[in-house]
């Protein structure tokens, strides 16, 4: 049961991060951590204990499997973190083009 | 991009070639053991990120690589959308319909679709990746400049 | 019976995406001939499946992957009343976008990108609309996501850049909450399948999952739609995105992944409780409310329109919470579905005056240069159409009969009083003639308020193609009122609220029991 906790306290570690910085890189970084304590937990939830790998084998039919499904989801949910972080650095750096900083206390145009 | 020293650059040129064979390899296995054509795709294309990043690469040919690869993105993921495709004709009206011969499980060819689905994600993946890592390279390039 | 023109409606617009970028590259004038004709498409199959479906859904499994023992092991596209409406709003609304982008765009550099990932957006947006599973819809959610940041980046300056950053940092934090929520509900249901999570929760009602799994897919819905504690980011972000993406986020995108997807889980996975129904209910007035109060102070056209959608859609919230309350008391069943169809139907009207609201303000902005209200005056004399067609929009958002926003908001006020709901009726009538002055305010200074010395004679008509998408949408706003009507309210929006007031229609459909 702890370590449940501890994804969901890590979740929340990476939330404070991006509530509280005020690097755009760090921001980006806090956004990992909740992503990677979101695959975490799913990766959790598939396993089983003493399982192994679930590729049938038919010499041991009796053998305990992990379940796959979650571990299908969080490479999905790999692939779409990769492509939000690749998203999300892109347009930091543009932002860094722009406004030649990271501080988002100096980005502020848009108001009201 | 300059470059690295002479050390990084040997290494890379001993085992560049290593890892694209083991990505390969996970790609080709997919149906058959853990991996699968995203492991293999990020696998390929991390070989190819090694030697740009040990040997460098000037901005236009950096700019040239990215449209190739964006090219080789776009082509394998049409393609994996006409192999889903072909079920809608073959297969009875079923998208991703697999209606090719299964063959002995445990077998390289066999499964069907899955081996070819499993290619056309490694390339598009690998294709992917790349074309991020050279249109982030490009960026800093531009600020830099 | 399976409709084999189901996937179609995710694969050809992800096709067209991604032939946009390869053709592109040898004819420039490819991207936007493609988009339009794969949206042409889209609009062609909506409407057929619309009106050959009549009230029955059809079920798609993807790869033929039939369910074991009533146990659904597939992935599911489903095509049911609701769906279907929603379908067709997308590809109306996306035809008339990408019409108009046709000369909008044509000042932007790599218009390749934008067709190619204005066609991702729309496989993304039917993808979560036709989903039948609760993962699938996360990943289709993630594409349009990710296109529609591209998209209001898409001007590459600082304000662009940083409503993108707001909406993106939101959007992906909104995406975790729902990544885990989904590890909760496959943890105590072992199954992603809605129809089958239904089966398994409605078996064990008292886990205690439940109340943390509908808040944490309440709080990222309700991101991704902006209603009014999450609205931080749609401001900024609709109204920096150039005006066919905005026409597109405002219209259709908060609906399909936001707002829809709330309506779907809520009664379709869950069962309808009273205390999340209040929830919905005070969330949906509240953003009403103070939507509005936000929006009459703006003098930036877009940003006006911006905070109007989130009034708006505080409507389409409330009165399905109206509903919902009703249903969970288990009472008056028929003022019930009455809510659910007012809402539904505000859902549809929304969409064709907010996106031909957003697509006025482009023109304006195309040809005076400005989105300020106090730059602006008598452009009435120069552009007939704009002016024409932003009074009906005008009219139509704030309720004035013939006008399809009329008829909408008056099914939910009418709805509210039977629910003896008077003070949510009377919020309902103030807001709205709240939004009556705001787009006075909107009307005069844009196209009547002529000040001496500040009249501008070189103001032109915009080109032909955003012109016909403008008047289409206008009479289209005209049309939609008709659905009021009892015979046509009947067949079209009827089937959409039986799919979510029928418990058992839904699940029953898929596990075949």
């Amino acid at each position: 049961m702890t370590v449940y906790w501890l994804c969901f306290i890590l979740f929340l570690v990476g939330l404070y991060g991006v509530i509280t910085r005020r690097n755009l890189i760090k921001i980006a970084i806090s956004l990992s951590v909740m992503e990677f304590s979101c695959f975490l937990f799913l990766a959790l939830i598939g396993y089983t204990e003493g399982g192994v790998a679930p590729i049938v084998d038919t010499a041991d039919p009796v053998k305990t499997y992990v379940d796959p499904l979650p571990q299908a989801m969080v490479l999905t949910a790999i692939v779409i973190g990769l492509a939000t972080t690749a998203m999300l650095m892109a347009v930091i750096i543009r932002i860094y083009r722009k406004y030649g900083t990271f501080d988002i206390r100096e980005i502020k145009n848009l108001r009201g | 991009m300059k470059g690295m020293t002479v050390i990084v650059k040997k290494t890379t040129q001993l085992i560049a070639g290593i890892i694209f064979l083991y990505g390969i390899y996970i790609i080709l296995h997919g149906h058959l053991t853990p991996g699968g054509g995203f492991a293999g795709g990020v696998i390929v294309a991390g070989s190819f990120i090694l030697l740009i990043l040990a040997y460098g690469s000037d901005f236009l040919n950096l700019v040239k690589e990215e449209r190739g690869s964006t090219m080789y993105e776009n082509l394998a993921i049409l393609v994996f959308l006409f192999l889903g495709l072909t079920g809608m004709i073959a297969g009875a009206g079923i998208f991703f319909a697999n209606w090719l011969p299964h063959g002995t499980p445990g077998e390289l060819v066999s499964a069907g679709f899955l081996p070819l689905y499993n290619i056309f994600v490694g390339i598009e993946v690998a294709a992917s990746i790349l074309t991020i890592f050279l249109a982030l390279v490009i960026f800093k390039e531009e600020v830099l400049k | 019976m399976m409709n084999p023109l189901i996937p179609l409606f995710v694969a050809v617009p992800l096709a067209g995406a991604f032939l946009t970028i390869i053709l592109g590259r040898f004819i420039t004038a490819i991207p936007r001939y493609m988009a339009l004709a794969v949206l042409l498409f889209l609009a062609f199959i909506s409407f057929w499946s619309l009106v050959t479906g009549g009230d029955g859904s059809s079920v798609y499994t993807l790869g033929g992957w039939e369910p074991v023992e009533g146990v659904p092991i597939g992935l599911y596209l489903i095509h049911d009343g609701f769906s279907a409406l929603l379908l067709c709003l997308i590809s109306l609304v996306g035809l008339l976008s990408v019409t108009y982008s046709v000369s909008y765009m044509a000042r932007y550099t790599s218009e390749n990108y934008f067709y190619s990932l204005f066609c991702l957006m729309i496989a993304g947006m039917n993808g979560v609309v036709l989903s039948g599973d609760i993962f699938n819809i996360y990943v289709f959610l993630e594409i349009s996501a990710i296109s529609s940041y591209a998209l209001v980046a898409f001007g590459v300056e600082k304000n662009e850049l940083e409503a993108t950053l707001k909406y993106q940092v939101l959007g992906v934090v909104a995406s975790f909450m729902i990544l885990f929520a989904i590890g909760f509900i496959y943890w105590s249901a072992k199954t992603l399948n809605i129809a089958d999570i239904r089966t398994v929760f409605s078996a064990d009602y008292d886990n205690s999952h439940y109340l943390l799994i509908q808040i944490l897919l309440l709080t990222g819905f309700g991101l991704k739609a902006a209603i009014i504690p999450f609205h931080a980011w749609l401001p900024d972000a609709h109204s920096s995105a150039p005006s066919p993406i905005s026409a597109m986020l405002s219209g259709v995108l908060i609906k399909a992944v936001g707002i829809y997807v709330i309506i779907r889980l809520f009664f379709n996975m869950f069962e309808v409780t009273e205390g999340m129904s209040i929830v919905i209910t005070t969330l949906g007035a509240l953003s009403m409310a103070v939507g509005v109060f936000l929006a009459i102070g703006q003098w930036d056209i877009k940003r006006l329109l911006a905070y109007h959608s989130i009034s708006q859609m505080g409507y389409v919230v409330m009165s399905v919470g109206i509903g919902m309350i009703l249903m969970a008391r288990g009472i008056r069943s028929e003022v019930a579905a009455l809510a659910i169809t007012g809402g539904i139907f505000h859902m549809l009207n929304h969409a064709a005056f907010k996106g031909l609201l957003f697509l006025n303000a482009g023109a304006i902005e195309y040809s005076v240069g400005t989105r300020d209200l106090r730059e602006m005056g008598g452009l009435a004399k120069g552009m007939p159409v704009t002016s024409a067609t932003s009074l009906a929009a005008s009219l139509s958002i704030s309720g004035i009969p013939p006008f399809n926003g009329f008829f909408s908001k008056l099914i939910i006020i009418v709805a509210a009083v039977m629910g003896r709901f008077y003070f949510l009726a009377l919020l309902a009538v103030i807001v709205s003639i709240i939004t009556l002055a705001s787009f006075m305010k909107f009307q005069r200074y844009a196209f009547y308020n002529v000040e001496p010395g500040k009249i501008r004679n070189d103001i032109k008509e915009v080109p032909v193609p955003m012109l016909l998408s403008m008047i289409t949408l206008a009479v289209v706003c005209l049309l939609l009122s008709l659905l009021a009507l009892p015979g046509l309210r009947e067949t079209v929006l009827s089937p959409a609220t039986d799919i979510l007031m029928d418990q058992l229609k839904y699940s029953s459909q898929i596990t075949g029991m």
